[in-house]
């Protein structure tokens, strides 16, 4: 591809904090709010989280449920496919590896949808989920996680694009094949790697 | 045979026609893209600049051209200190080539064939002028209704063409100024039309909550947000 006559960039490519995965950069202490749908407006109270699919027990979990079974803290970046990332930030909430155990997957549970009261959907291989690799929370830096953020609870999964962490989740289902939620529909990559800019279908 | 969506997606040289200056607000770039796919108004395309050491910077930046221009114009809004918009509006000349993909997102994208209402703060009417001059070139300016917001006259983007196309529109720090408030878009909600709404964070949840108070349906409404949370471009 072309040189860009004159672009050298802001920050040198030595200079860059290789926490940045190419083609991102650092919005420091912002963090931009990108939904497509209507903010939800969710009673934290009546809120629950139901795993369910192929798992030996499907469950559904209040709020007050999901605090007593101990809190887990993600501290780390997240990264959008719009480019930004947010450097050390933390979240605090449960590992869904926790919940997994409560629910056991079946042998043939490959795959994962999450699913927002919105009715917004991603998709995810299983592996992506497991392994202290993806929470639901309901904090972050310490204060409850705002509605525009996807409070009262989101799911987070840090190492992919951030359109892989539903905000206001409500299901997360076990599947053993691959079904292509809202924005992999819409043009975005299958599964979304940061560090190999899986940005959008044919990435 | 790739699809259009995959076609989309290949980065290419595209060679930059015309360049002109909103104000010191934002630069608006006509680019000529080889091989093009054709966009549906409200789709993005990827700009990404390059450094001879291979650094590399990208943003999205809303089609504001009709399907049928056969150029591609963007509305690159200047970001205080923004890396890759100060360089789009200061170094950038007719002639250069800038890598680009796109077209992107088939979610806000209009049909051009269904009842669309625009609602747009500052430059976020970028993609709503896009939905304009395609109702206005199929001959069905009917179908689209448009409501925009920006600070001043001198702060929204597009005024005169926004303007002769009867849209409605508030200054909202304008001296005798008004505001897209719950009445305003209350009267223009429209149960029956896809509703576009595109703006800061903060824009866009206030025109969203005003919508869903006045009845149009959740599923009828796709939003396309920008900025951090509790930005400043317009405040409605």
């Amino acid at each position: 591809m072309a040189i860009t006559r004159g672009f050298t960039g802001r920050r040198r490519q030595a200079e860059r904090d290789p926490r940045l995965p190419p083609g991102q950069y650092d919005v420091g202490s912002s963090w931009p709010v990108l939904t497509a749908e209507p903010t939800a407006r969710i009673d934290a109270e009546r809120w629950t989280l139901t795993i369910d699919g192929l798992v030996a027990s499907p469950t559904t979990w209040t709020l007050k449920d999901l605090k007593a079974l101990g809190t887990d803290v993600y501290r780390g970046d997240i990264h959008c496919v719009t480019t930004w990332s947010k450097l050390d930030t933390s979240f605090t909430g449960i590992s869904l590896d926790t919940l997994l155990d409560v629910a056991q997957p079946l042998p043939e549970a490959r795959f994962v949808v999450e699913e927002s009261t919105t009715r917004y959907r991603t998709n995810l291989p299983l592996d992506d989920v497991t392994g202290g690799k993806a929470w639901i929370v309901w904090e972050h830096e310490g204060k409850p996680l705002s509605r525009e953020h996807g409070g009262p609870v989101r799911m987070i999964v840090p190492h992919l694009y951030f359109w892989k962490s539903a905000k206001w989740i409500s299901k997360v289902t076990l599947l053993d094949h691959d079904e292509p939620g809202f924005w992999e529909l819409n043009g975005y990559h299958h599964r979304g790697d940061p560090w190999t800019e899986q940005r959008f279908d044919g990435d | 045979m790739a699809t259009d969506a995959q076609r989309a997606a290949i980065w290419r040289d595209a060679r930059v026609v015309d360049v002109r200056h909103h104000g010191d607000i934002a630069v608006i770039l006509r680019l000529e893209v080889p091989d093009r796919v054709v966009h549906r108004p409200g789709q993005h395309y990827v700009l990404r600049l390059r450094a001879e050491d291979g650094y590399t910077a990208s943003r999205s930046y809303s089609t504001v051209s009709a399907p049928s221009d056969d150029l591609v114009e963007l509305y690159v809004e200047k970001v205080p200190d923004g890396e890759v918009s100060g360089f789009l509006s200061e170094v950038v000349e007719p002639g250069d080539q800038l890598e680009c993909r796109g077209p992107i997102g088939r979610w806000f994208a209009w049909d051009g064939r269904t009842p669309a209402l625009g609602i747009g703060g500052g430059s976020g009417v970028a993609p709503l002028v896009s939905m304009l001059r395609h109702a206005r070139e199929v001959g069905r300016p009917e179908l689209l209704s448009l409501a925009v917001s920006a600070w001043t006259d001198e702060h929204l983007p597009y005024r005169e063409e926004l303007e002769a196309a009867g849209a409605l529109i508030a200054r909202s720090r304008q001296k005798g100024g008004s505001r897209l408030d719950a009445a305003v878009i209350g009267a223009i909600a429209d149960p029956g039309a896809t509703a576009f709404v595109c703006g800061s964070a903060r824009f866009t949840l206030a025109m969203e909550s005003y919508l869903q108070a006045a009845g149009q349906p959740d599923a009828s409404i796709r939003v396309e947000r920008f900025g951090p949370t509790g930005g400043t471009e317009d405040d409605g």
